[in-house]
């Protein structure tokens, strides 16, 4: 029993922090606003570069083939930058489900070595977003119907934007035609593969969560710190200060069921429903707190465009609902609380011991 | 390497601690510690642990526990819990002061007073608060004046929990007059029948005498009974605080116990509950039982690799305490209008411990420093925002 990172997790975690940032920062993400897809081919390479997408591809394909638990820490960091990039979608729900697939089928081996390459993106759809992020920088898309999932290139589907409140977002809807050739899985291994991409979808949606959480209490105490009102810095209220001892209690135990959720879909995917529900609630919650309390902190400035603030504050109001939100995780564990057979109790914290 | 699994000797562990429980935990569950009647039997209970040395599992063999790490400490806590054995009515000493006292006490002190913890022959109370000096705990203005080889104790403390039946008090005292605030204090300890002592019962909310006032009337005691040196006594405090907050006085396994037996509150309740918002509450309240107890095994994990604990124990005791108010404020919703009966009201029925776990309840937030004072260590401490 071992409930901490390794040392080596938690340099490289240290070493992409670093990178990220010093790449990506306020000013890069508005630029990148008014840019027509709304993405940065360049960071994207050096992100290739550093090993960051070959992560979870297998070796076989010329990856890393590190799991979701090696990963986690950096979807946090991401989150924490509020990085536009689609990284996390791309490691952790893109890849497995083509590792899932390669033993018999080349294309998705080949996709995963162009991943690892930094040569293409893939964007997927999950019946539980509707909307597809990152379809118009997609070289190939992961398209659900049904128990079935297909495999399109962009030029078999069209795309309708739909806007999101949060300017690094890219939404659409997707139109396209199933057919035998582009079908990839079926049947009950459909169905397993999509409930593994959802689980993974919430695990990277939560870990963002979590660090967006940490970012808007950062830069809440540094503004509370500065301004003044009364001839003192607003900060040294108690009020303010409660507000954010209370989204500080929030992500400190989001955290653990984070970790808890990355470790059991990195050794017991069957397993890891409850978990990653837990996750997701928990650091969504984490991440409305904090998004709530930073604004209210602000005061007006909060409320203006030209404050950083908002940047976060929209990407944890979308990740919250993306991926399943609240509701529907809580849901998957109200379902299971029901069961008589539901193993719960002080021994059962990591499963039936005795 | 992150490895969730427990080992085959930890499993082997757990199997020993279930079966020593099984075979001596009460049938019947004890009366409360705040009677007299309870109280001994309690003490029994405690003299019970020790012979199986299982008092304290962390301690080291030679002061009657097994050495065991944290995580040994964390799956003795569960079965602890999961067999429904008595509360520790010698909390205050071997949460608290035992550790203290392993850190600051002399050899003579640690082979005095730690033993007899152990066995339960001597129960503590602690005595900071007084009527000036609560959160504001610098405040304090009961004097120990050296005199000789004795300290003189004149005074008054409160809220001093199992005082009234307790042997002994680690109280902080002024040692030097002059002194203002954290500085010229001094830990020390005073056995409850010294003559000069008055222990005067305050009845908590459940009508039991589980609070004390102790009045100090020229009260001597030998200096050898001070803990560290004098002056030191802010230090100690803060440190014994820590325990408080930290990791030791509130494990996991009691909030997962009551989240258990909430969900089968619950279960049973499925079709008379009217009020929509408790599916959430018995969600959330089965949720964060969980994150506490993964929380505590990943800093439990940290601690064993060399890692400290500092103010982060805040966080952990607001999330405890508003976690036990919030899956007992449940259990009173599910229970409606029969959530005010005691337990021997014959139309009671399975209100049972709800009623008394939700009064007590209501003191997590209160005790070991309330959780306001918690907030304002997160915000400065943890976050830096500033203080002034």
């Amino acid at each position: 029993m071992d409930f901490t990172f390794s040392e080596d997790q938690l340099l490289f975690c240290d070493s992409v922090k670093d990178f990220l940032t010093t790449e990506v920062t306020a000013d890069s993400i508005r630029s990148a606003w008014d840019s027509e897809t709304g993405r940065n081919p360049a960071l994207w390479q050096q992100m290739v570069e550093l090993g960051l997408t070959a992560m979870l591809v297998p070796e076989a394909q010329g990856g890393l083939g590190m799991n979701e638990l090696d990963f986690i820490l950096l979807a946090e960091e991401c989150g924490k930058v509020a990085l536009p990039e689609p990284l996390v979608e791309t490691v952790l729900v893109a890849t497995p489900l083509l590792a899932s697939l390669a033993a018999e089928d080349a294309r998705c081996s080949r996709l995963l070595e162009q991943i690892a390459a930094g040569e293409i993106h893939i964007a997927v759809q999950h019946s539980v977003n509707q909307l597809v992020s990152d379809a118009h920088i997609a070289d190939w898309l992961l398209l659900c119907n049904g128990d079935q999932i297909h495999l399109l290139s962009k030029d078999q589907v069209q795309l309708t934007v739909q806007k999101s409140v949060d300017p690094s977002r890219r939404l659409f809807s997707v139109e396209w035609q199933a057919s035998e050739e582009t079908c990839l899985a079926k049947g009950s291994l459909g169905v397993a593969l999509q409930a593994a991409s959802l689980n993974r979808g919430a695990l990277g949606a939560a870990a963002q969560l979590i660090g967006l959480a940490e970012a808007m209490v950062a830069q809440t105490v540094t503004y509370t710190s500065e301004r003044l009102q009364f001839g003192k810095a607003i900060g040294t209220n108690q009020a303010l200060k409660h507000h954010m001892a209370n989204c500080a209690v929030k992500t400190e135990f989001a955290k653990p069921p984070l970790y808890r959720a990355a470790y059991t879909l990195s050794q017991k995917p069957n397993h890891a429903d409850f978990a990653v529900s837990h996750a997701k609630v928990v650091a969504g919650e984490a991440a409305l707190l904090a998004a709530k309390n930073a604004i209210q902190c602000h005061g007006a400035m909060g409320y203006t465009w030209e404050c950083d603030l908002h940047i976060w504050m929209k990407r944890a109001w979308a990740l919250d609902k993306f991926w399943g939100h609240g509701g529907f995780h809580k849901n998957r564990i109200h379902q299971w609380l029901l069961k008589p057979a539901a193993k719960i109790g002080a021994d059962k914290t990591f499963g039936e011991q005795i | 390497m992150m490895d969730l699994n427990y080992s085959p000797e930890q499993v082997a562990f757990r199997q020993q601690v279930r079966q020593w429980l099984a075979e001596h935990v009460p049938a019947e569950p004890l009366a409360s510690f705040d009677t007299e009647a309870g109280f001994e039997q309690h003490r029994e209970w405690e003299k019970t642990l020790a012979q199986g040395n299982w008092g304290m599992v962390t301690w080291p063999e030679s002061y009657g526990g097994r050495g065991c790490n944290l995580i040994e400490w964390l799956i003795f806590e569960e079965e602890y819990y999961r067999a429904k054995a008595p509360l520790r009515v010698n909390q205050n000493g071997i949460f608290l002061l035992g550790p203290t006292l392993m850190e600051y006490g002399t050899d003579e002190q640690k082979a005095r007073f730690i033993p007899k913890m152990a066995s339960g022959e001597e129960i503590w109370a602690q005595g900071w608060s007084e009527p000036g000096a609560g959160s504001d705990m610098a405040s304090i203005r009961s004097k120990a004046i050296r005199d000789g080889d004795e300290y003189v104790i004149n005074g008054q403390k409160v809220w001093s929990t199992r005082a009234v039946f307790a042997d002994w008090v680690f109280c902080i005292f002024r040692t030097d007059p002059e002194s203002e605030k954290h500085k010229g204090l001094s830990f020390i300890l005073v056995p409850l029948d010294t003559p000069g002592v008055t222990v005067r019962p305050i009845p908590q909310l459940d009508g039991l005498p589980g609070f004390a006032e102790i009045f100090f009337d020229d009260v001597r005691v030998p200096v050898t009974n001070r803990l560290g040196d004098e002056g030191q006594g802010w230090q100690i405090a803060m440190a014994t605080a820590g325990f408080e907050r930290g990791l030791m006085l509130r494990s996991p396994a009691r909030f997962q116990e009551t989240a258990k037996r909430l969900v089968e509150l619950y279960r049973n309740h499925q079709n008379d509950i009217l009020d929509l918002s408790i599916e959430d509450a018995v969600v959330k309240a089965f949720l964060s039982a969980e994150a506490y107890a993964l929380s505590t095994y990943q800093t439990a994990s940290r601690l064993m690799k060399g890692g400290t604990i500092g103010a982060e124990a805040s966080l952990n005791k607001i999330f405890w305490s508003e976690l036990d108010q919030s899956m007992h404020e449940t259990a009173m919703s599910i229970l409606a209008a029969r959530a005010e009966l005691l337990p021997e009201a014959p139309a009671a029925g399975d209100v049972g411990t709800w009623l008394d776990g939700f009064l007590f309840s209501q003191s997590g937030p209160i005790y070991a420093g309330t959780n306001e004072i918690q907030r304002n260590i997160i915000a400065e401490r943890l976050l830096g925002m500033p203080r002034k």
